[in-house]
């Protein structure tokens, strides 16, 4: 009995020890937080913005509508400020990216909508030669820039390959090349598979974008034909790319 | 050299590269090592060749015969050569004017002695030329042979080159000589990638292709009569295909869009990349452009096949299916894939003659804060343990096995420009073998 008992002491007493570790562990996350109430943190504004329709005409309006919350100062550029939510008619001249920039105590929130004038219609163009379409592209269509090693294209770069598919599906009838380049590291025939890669990854992009691929073709130029001879990264990085050339 | 003598050195190369291998297996960065290593070099001695008339085109010849002879023989790397200032003041030009003891006893204590002459007559040159033991007097001659050729620069040279194989072949173990095989690389010195060729040393540099376009990867065919290159065609990269048959390019499949890196197999099938289906993956077609056969499958990039060119069953290439380049070999019907590197970057492998070794080229311990530097590597592949060939000179690629199995060709950095860079296998010995413009990609011939 005796024994028993030892035994038993010893049980209860790990049992209490057990039990105020877990007591006072549950206790203590509940007690220590609740005398100074925090202050109510300010919600990030959210915002967006559409245009209706997205595609115009030369001359016709289209209809931007946003809607922002926590918010106290909203405004578009090229409009001005703006009420938190709200329309208005616009009848942009050019195709046009609309910005829209929300601030509020908890931060700032943008959103965007792209409205595309047709300029098909429009009478300047008429005298459009294949020059001038040449020029377009060549000031419009921007290249593709890739990190070392890789041929994935970029969050940073998916604007800029937006706007090529815009500008390919307002010029349907010009075809291009893309040449997939590399900078001088690394060697020459691992450099030209890579090149393959990158152009295909900016083609396969293009065509996700509904430009058609029977439009692009492809080439490798891998470091054989640099943009930029230094050694440094800020050429590599220009030598990292995606060139497009316009084929008519 | 009695039979066991000849056993030994046969296996030289091979059997002390695997034992350095083994020895080096804790992968320390600096080691020298030697492929005659813990073997005796067999002392040879080289006597300028004589004049055997008294024709005045004959100095101008000697000189040629000698400085090719006696270069040949150094770089084959099997011999311990005796310099010329041990050397007795009456040098033999035949067989009657030999004093053994002015050569088999010290200082010269030479082994082998190569002697001979020259003589032109009638626009012809006729040279004799032997190899004698010299320390067995009574029954002393190796070798015995005579060459006549048209007396020119050119033909004089291929005559010493032919002399100083016959003598790596008796004292190499039966291993033919280099002396008289090729080299074919791009240079862009007329401005635009072109494919030329040149002798095992750098002499004979002449230009094979006039495409104005870049052309690159030459990789001569095992039997040495085509060459398959890649060239930039209309915006495609094709395979193009030179004939020694007719000296000029011969009508290849045009297969558009981007083939790269043509290699052969031993009996005549090509391995490359091309992209044809999407990705850049290694396929393998007939000599004649036809039956395709696609080996990888994945997104790649693969590049640069090389095949086992002892037995044809196996193709090592580069693929960045993980990131950065790294080496990895496969049956050639494209099973068992394998990766042979664990990191950095690795590229352009070859295999050697016996089929036991890659080279390639390595930047070992690339990443940020990392120097890193491109270095040519050994690898065995059955236990895949490396050692590094070169060390700390510049950015080194496209390593390429000689006939031999006993020097490697590369491009290399270290002058500042990319030039043509020959060594043995075991790093040392390393000769600058162009200079004009920009030398990139060797190929050596099979043979």
């Amino acid at each position: 009995m005796k024994h028993a008992t030892a035994g038993m002491k010893r049980w209860s007493s790990l049992t209490v020890a057990l039990g105020a570790i877990l007591f006072f562990g549950a206790c203590a996350k509940k007690v220590a937080p609740p005398a100074p109430t925090p202050p109510p943190s300010p919600t990030a504004p959210t915002a967006s913005l559409s245009a209706n329709p997205n595609t115009v005409d030369a001359g016709q309006p289209t209809t931007l509508t946003w809607q922002t919350t926590n918010a106290t100062d909203v405004s578009i550029d090229g409009i001005g400020p703006v009420d938190a939510s709200g329309t208005r008619q616009v009848t942009p001249t050019d195709s046009t990216t609309y910005h829209l920039i929300a601030k509020g105590a908890g931060g700032t929130q943008d959103a965007t909508a792209r409205v595309t004038v047709n300029a098909a219609a429009t009478p300047p163009p008429v005298t459009t030669s294949n020059a001038t379409e040449e020029e377009l592209f060549s000031q419009n269509v921007k290249d593709i820039f890739f990190d070392y090693d890789k041929y994935d294209v970029r969050a940073a770069d998916q604007g800029s390959l937006r706007a090529d598919a815009a500008f390919l599906q307002q010029h349907a009838n010009i075809h291009i090349t893309i040449e997939g380049h590399c900078d001088e590291r690394g060697s020459t025939e691992y450099n030209l598979a890579l090149g393959t890669s990158r152009a295909d990854a900016v083609k396969n992009a293009l065509i996700q974008a509904g430009i058609s691929g029977d439009r692009i073709k492809t080439v490798t130029m891998g470091k054989e034909k640099p943009f930029c001879t230094e050694s440094n990264e800020s050429c590599w990085q220009q030598n990292r790319r995606g060139h497009f050339v316009y084929e008519r | 050299m009695n039979n066991s003598a000849r056993r030994v050195l046969q296996r030289i190369s091979f059997v002390a590269l695997l034992c350095l291998l083994t020895a080096t297996a804790s992968a320390q960065d600096w080691i020298r090592t030697g492929t005659g290593l813990g073997v005796e070099r067999v002392r040879l001695a080289a006597a300028d060749f004589k004049p055997s008339n008294a024709d005045p085109g004959n100095t101008a010849l000697l000189k040629t015969f000698n400085d090719v002879l006696w270069n040949d023989l150094d770089n084959a790397g099997i011999f311990d050569i005796v310099s010329k200032s041990f050397y007795p003041l009456q040098e033999p030009g035949q067989p009657s004017e030999i004093i053994f003891s002015a050569w088999n006893s010290p200082p010269p204590n030479t082994s082998m002695l190569a002697f001979g002459n020259l003589a032109v007559a009638a626009g012809k040159v006729t040279v004799q030329g032997w190899l004698y033991d010299v320390k067995n007097e009574k029954s002393p001659q190796v070798l015995g042979k005579q060459y006549t050729d048209n007396a020119t620069d050119n033909a004089v040279r291929v005559i010493a080159h032919r002399f100083a194989d016959e003598i790596i072949f008796r004292l190499g173990g039966g291993v033919a000589g280099i002396a008289e095989s090729k080299i074919y690389f791009v240079s862009d010195r007329g401005g635009h990638k072109e494919i030329w060729m040149m002798d095992y040393d750098g002499a004979n540099q002449q230009q094979l292709t006039h495409l104005g376009s870049i052309s690159l990867s030459p990789r001569i065919s095992p039997d040495g009569s085509r060459l398959a290159f890649s060239s930039l065609v209309k915006n495609s990269w094709e395979i193009l295909m030179y004939s020694f048959d007719l000296n000029r390019l011969v009508s290849f499949p045009r297969f558009g869009g981007t083939n790269l890196s043509p290699s052969w197999s031993p009996d005549g099938k090509i391995a490359l990349s091309s992209a044809r289906n999407g990705y850049p993956n290694i396929f393998v077609l007939e000599g004649s452009g036809g039956n395709w056969r696609r080996l990888t499958n994945d997104q790649g990039p693969d590049i640069a096949p090389t095949w086992n060119r002892k037995t044809g069953s196996q193709i090592a290439y580069v693929s960045g299916r993980t990131g950065l380049p790294q080496i990895y070999t496969m049956e050639s019907d494209g099973t068992n894939v394998q990766r042979v590197t664990d990191q950095g970057y690795a590229v352009s492998p070859n295999w050697s003659p016996n089929g036991q070794f890659l080279t390639f080229s390595w930047m070992r311990k690339y990443g940020p804060g990392e120097p890193g530097s491109n270095d040519l590597y050994l690898m065995d592949i059955a236990s895949k343990q490396w050692v590094q060939l070169t060390h700390d000179a510049g950015r080194n690629d496209f390593p390429c096995w000689s006939p031999d199995g006993r020097h490697i060709v590369f491009q290399s950095h270290r002058s500042g420009t990319d030039q043509i860079w020959s060594m043995l296998a075991d790093g040392s010995n390393v000769k600058q073998l162009t200079f004009k413009g920009g030398n990139s990609q060797p190929n050596w011939s099979w043979k």
